[in-house]
């Protein structure tokens, strides 16, 4: 085994914002008072927030600091199940910086903004042909919102029709957020459960399609990487039901240029722009989830739409059967910006292969620890791979005891315990962005790790040693919450 | 392709450990009639330097300050951004990094977002601030849910100041479910009608913008008596927190739920986003609450941390049962704010909230001296309606051909003000750009 990665560098504790500063200093170069000082009705004045005081310099070290505390993906490989942690290229991030774009005002009149009006239009249509739909809306600001439009129409399509329906089919493979976002819309959710190969059967579907079910929510590939091999034959059922296909294009990186979802049965899919089109995470958001749908639900996609004639482009919410409205604005238009660029310098043939090399790192990742941890599903996968700690478990050794392990080896885990059809389950997704010695590292840390377990089990139930805190007590945070300072 | 490091000979040795012939055969479990037969029908790839000229290209098209004014607010508006703010946010620490699901390696997001939740409760008056929601408009949408959670009632009302963009999510947002809105009517000194609730006694929560979409600041406090004279829940939306660096906050005029759009605070309109949901809520009202929140605890060794909690409200854990959907929200917005809260500071936003109240002020006269009329004669803050004298749309479209977008035209949202402009004004207005516009409209 070569040196781990990680290693303790001078890291700086911080103290907590309001435990700097002094009163009277300020980080923010004021603007020149020009006019004079009007009268404040005294009733409704008050006393401004009990903010600290500090200056630039007390600022930046502040956040510098903090940083330093942070993994992410400029600093290793971020091989977190289903949230596909590729590089983030930095080209798009001047491209978004643009005065043109980061200091446009979303009411311009439209020969005001053609260029990000165009920009909208064109990406509506790119992500049209990616996942072979004929309609797209940008509002739904992450994935979950996507979702949550998705059943909006879905709900809508079934109204204008004159049915109520209560019920949507969830996979147990699929993603938490689906039935929280099926029951925004008043659908209460029912259970299918996927076979011994991992996938949903036919059979489980038409068990449980009924005309008081409004469709299916599906995950392909589903959240244990694997292609759900029967999907044509569960559209056809649902179909035959009245019902609905809906798409969670979480795992869409598996398979760009491979497979068109519009063209296998899905009538209604969202994308993450923030996974599969390489904007960055930014921690937790902001994101982009566009909703993408057949020709015979686009009058029920949210308004307003960027509409395209002889004098150019404009926004236009003259859809009488619309959804309505997602978004304050037009979507997160800054990530929207950055996954254009992306298809952009990708383009067809690049994405194509960017899916195929995503898949190529998770089978070989795959291949080479199948002896070192437990493998439930023993089939080719696509982007990602699931295993347990079924194989540790005589070690009384646990997935989060792997995984906080490591961390002392210079990796983010993997996702742990999801999908929850996989106990104990660990769920890596390499993305094609990492490079084959990376990969090999990782597939060595993980064996050392393994054998650690079994020879000195207690450097995996202390782990992790080297970052900044040790294991948290979560419990605590919990039990007696400590929210605001 | 420069973002895809596999070289010709590492995969060739890939796809023999996998015991695969070629890429393509990576691909044997989808069926062969779930295949494309066909390439993507996109455009070829660009160099970085042709991305470059591309989007030059269309970011010259896009009017912008400082070769065009621009008098617009309606809830995205322009103030400076320190320069130490955006360099900060660009730490790749911070943006390439997701959830912090793994705490001991997150501490720096986790840290962040605490003071960013101790930030906005203090800005807001509140006991407890989320991580953040996706917008101003997304946040309304699920108060109003979380008053109904609450509440165990089904009817909301809203006032008609709220920004209509606003109302139109929540509509979306309630629609479903069954739920009954309520709009409030408005009085002629530009605030809410609230002497009808007095009638309403099955009311989940009223919703009350300040400062409203007309840019007046609302008498909450006699609103909130009013509300919970009613039974209901008051909540308070916002679109421009600088305001509560001047007005007395939400929280202290007695509202459960207060929420809105954050953008403001540090972070570029971009054509409308991303923004930012703030949320907060009084401390007992907590575990109805939506989104993420970060604790303080300790490690084994007692040193303080940070982690994310009370994750059973969360749909990961409770599934349909979750307050909300939300899972990804806008975290690195929330920590552009708080960056910016820092640097302005206790003592600077007091500042920056009189200049910015000071200006409006400036150009309210100057319009009204060159026989514009200001409606409403309420205290505003930042923004104000004016009725343009004679013909209103040949004044807009002349302005606007010497590159003045003189404000939001009011008459589609609000038919009853078709001559009229809701105009805004901050630190970034100069006292020349204001002349120039009182001497075009007067002209």
């Amino acid at each position: 085994m070569k040196e781990p990665q990680g290693t303790s560098g001078l890291i700086f504790n911080e103290p907590l914002l309001w435990e700097k500063g002094k009163e009277g200093r300020i980080g923010f170069s004021m603007p020149r008072r020009d006019v004079v000082p009007s009268p404040v009705d005294e009733g409704l004045a008050g006393d401004g927030p009990d903010f600290p005081d500090l200056s630039e310099v007390d600022v930046v070290r502040h956040y510098t600091r903090l940083s330093q505390w942070n993994f992410g993906v400029d600093t290793g490989m971020y091989p977190l199940g289903s949230c596909t942690m590729k590089y983030n290229p930095k080209i798009n991030e001047r491209q978004a910086a643009l005065p043109g774009f980061a200091d446009a005002h979303p009411l311009l009149p439209a020969e005001l903004s053609q260029g990000a009006l165009e920009l909208m239009w064109h990406l509506e249509r790119y992500l049209a042909e990616i996942t072979g739909m004929d309609a797209v809306t940008l509002q739904p600001a992450a994935g979950a919102h996507g979702e949550l439009t998705g059943m909006l129409i879905v709900h809508a399509y079934h109204t204008g029709r004159g049915s109520r329906r209560s019920k949507i089919l969830v996979p147990d493979t699929a993603h938490g957020t689906n039935p929280a976002s099926a029951a925004l819309c008043g659908f209460s959710s029912v259970a299918v459960r996927s076979d011994e190969r991992g996938i949903i059967p036919p059979e489980a579907v038409a068990a449980v399609m009924d005309e008081d079910t409004a469709g299916i929510m599906i995950t392909n590939p589903n959240t244990l990487g694997l292609f759900e091999e029967n999907i044509r034959e569960i559209a056809d059922i649902v179909h035959a039901k009245g019902g609905l296909v809906y798409g969670d294009g979480a795992n869409m990186n598996a398979v760009m240029g491979i497979v068109q979802m519009g063209k296998i049965g899905f009538d209604v899919m969202h994308l993450n722009l923030h996974k599969t089109f390489s904007t960055p995470h930014g921690g937790g958001g902001p994101g982009s989830g566009p909703v993408c749908v057949k020709d015979f639900l686009a009058p029920l996609l949210p308004v307003p739409r960027v509409v395209h004639s002889e004098e150019g482009y404009r926004l236009s919410e003259a859809f009488p059967e619309s959804i309505g409205r997602l978004h304050a604005f037009h979507g997160n238009f800054g990530v929207l910006l950055k996954a254009f660029c992306y298809i952009m310098s990708m383009g067809g043939g690049g994405l194509k292969r960017a899916s195929q090399l995503a898949v190529l790192n998770a089978n070989y990742i795959k291949e080479n620890l199948e002896e070192t941890l437990y493998l439930p599903y023993k089939r080719p996968c696509m982007h990602e791979c699931v295993f347990s700690d079924k194989l540790q478990e005589t070690e009384k050794i646990t997935t989060l005891d792997m995984a906080k392990r490591l961390m002392d080896y210079g990796f983010h885990p993997p996702t742990i315990y999801f999908p929850l059809v996989v106990h104990g389950a660990m769920m890596i997704e390499p993305t094609e962005t990492e490079s084959k010695e990376d990969i090999d590292r990782f597939i060595e840390a993980i064996r050392a790790i393994a054998t650690e377990a079994r020879d000195n089990p207690d450097l995996l139930r202390e782990a992790p040693a080297r970052p900044k805190v040790r294991r948290l007590d979560e419990t605590a945070a919990a039990r007696k919450p400590c929210l605001t300072g | 392709m420069r973002y895809l490091p596999h070289t010709e000979e590492e995969i060739a040795s890939m796809l023999r450990v996998v015991g695969t012939e070629d890429l393509d055969g990576l691909f044997s479990p989808v069926p062969p009639d779930c295949k494309m037969g066909t390439a993507l029908d996109l455009p070829d790839a660009l160099t970085e330097w042709e991305l470059g000229a591309f989007m030059n290209g269309l970011a010259a098209t896009m009017a912008t300050s400082p070769a065009y004014k621009i008098f617009m607010g309606g809830g995205s508006y322009e103030h400076y951004i320190p320069e130490s703010v955006s360099y900060l946010l660009g730490r790749s620490e911070f943006s390439t990094a997701y959830t912090p699901y793994q705490p001991e390696i997150s501490q720096g997001t986790l840290q962040a977002i605490y003071e960013y939740q101790t930030l906005t409760a203090r800005l807001l008056g509140m006991e407890v601030a989320n991580a953040s929601m996706y917008d101003g408009a997304s946040a309304l949408a699920e108060a109003l849910l979380m008053a109904i959670r609450i509440t165990k009632r089904k009817r909301v009302a809203l006032s008609p100041l709220i920004h209509p963009h606003y109302r139109a999510v929540v509509r979306t947002y309630l629609g479903p479910g069954g739920h009954e809105l309520v709009e409030l009517p408005s009085l002629e000194n530009g605030r809410t009608d609230i002497s009808g609730l007095a009638g309403m006694d099955d009311l989940a929560a009223v919703a009350i913008q300040s400062p409203n979409f007309f840019g007046c600041i609302e008498n909450l406090k006699a609103a909130g008596e009013a509300i919970h004279e009613a039974g209901a829940l008051f909540i308070a939306s916002f679109t421009e927190p600088l305001a509560y660096g001047l007005f007395k906050n939400p929280g202290c005029q007695g509202a459960d739920i207060v929420c809105g759009e954050g953008q403001s605070l540090g972070i570029p309109r971009s054509f409308g986003g991303p923004g930012l949901g703030m949320f907060t809520c009084r401390m007992k009202h907590v575990r109805n609450m939506p989104g993420r929140l970060v604790g303080k605890t300790a490690d084994r060794d007692g040193r303080a941390g940070f982690v994310l909690t009370l994750a059973t409200r969360e749909q990961h854990i409770r599934r349909e049962k979750a307050n909300s959907n939300i899972c990804t929200n806008n975290s690195l917005c929330a920590l552009a704010s708080a960056m910016y809260l820092a640097s302005v500071g206790g003592t600077g936003i007091r500042d920056l909230a009189s200049l910015n109240y000071d200006k409006t002020e400036y150009l309210k006269r100057g319009l009204r001296g060159v026989g514009c009329t200001v409606p409403f004669d309420s205290s505003t803050f930042n923004e104000f309606v004016v009725e343009f004298p004679k013909g209103f749309k040949d004044t807009y479209s002349r302005l606007l051909e010497k590159r003045i977008v003189a404000g939001i035209i009011l008459g589609n949202w609000y038919p009853e003000l078709p001559n009229h402009s809701l105009l805004c004004v901050t630190e970034t207005t100069t006292k020349e750009d204001m002349d120039e516009l009182i001497r075009e409209v007067g002209s």
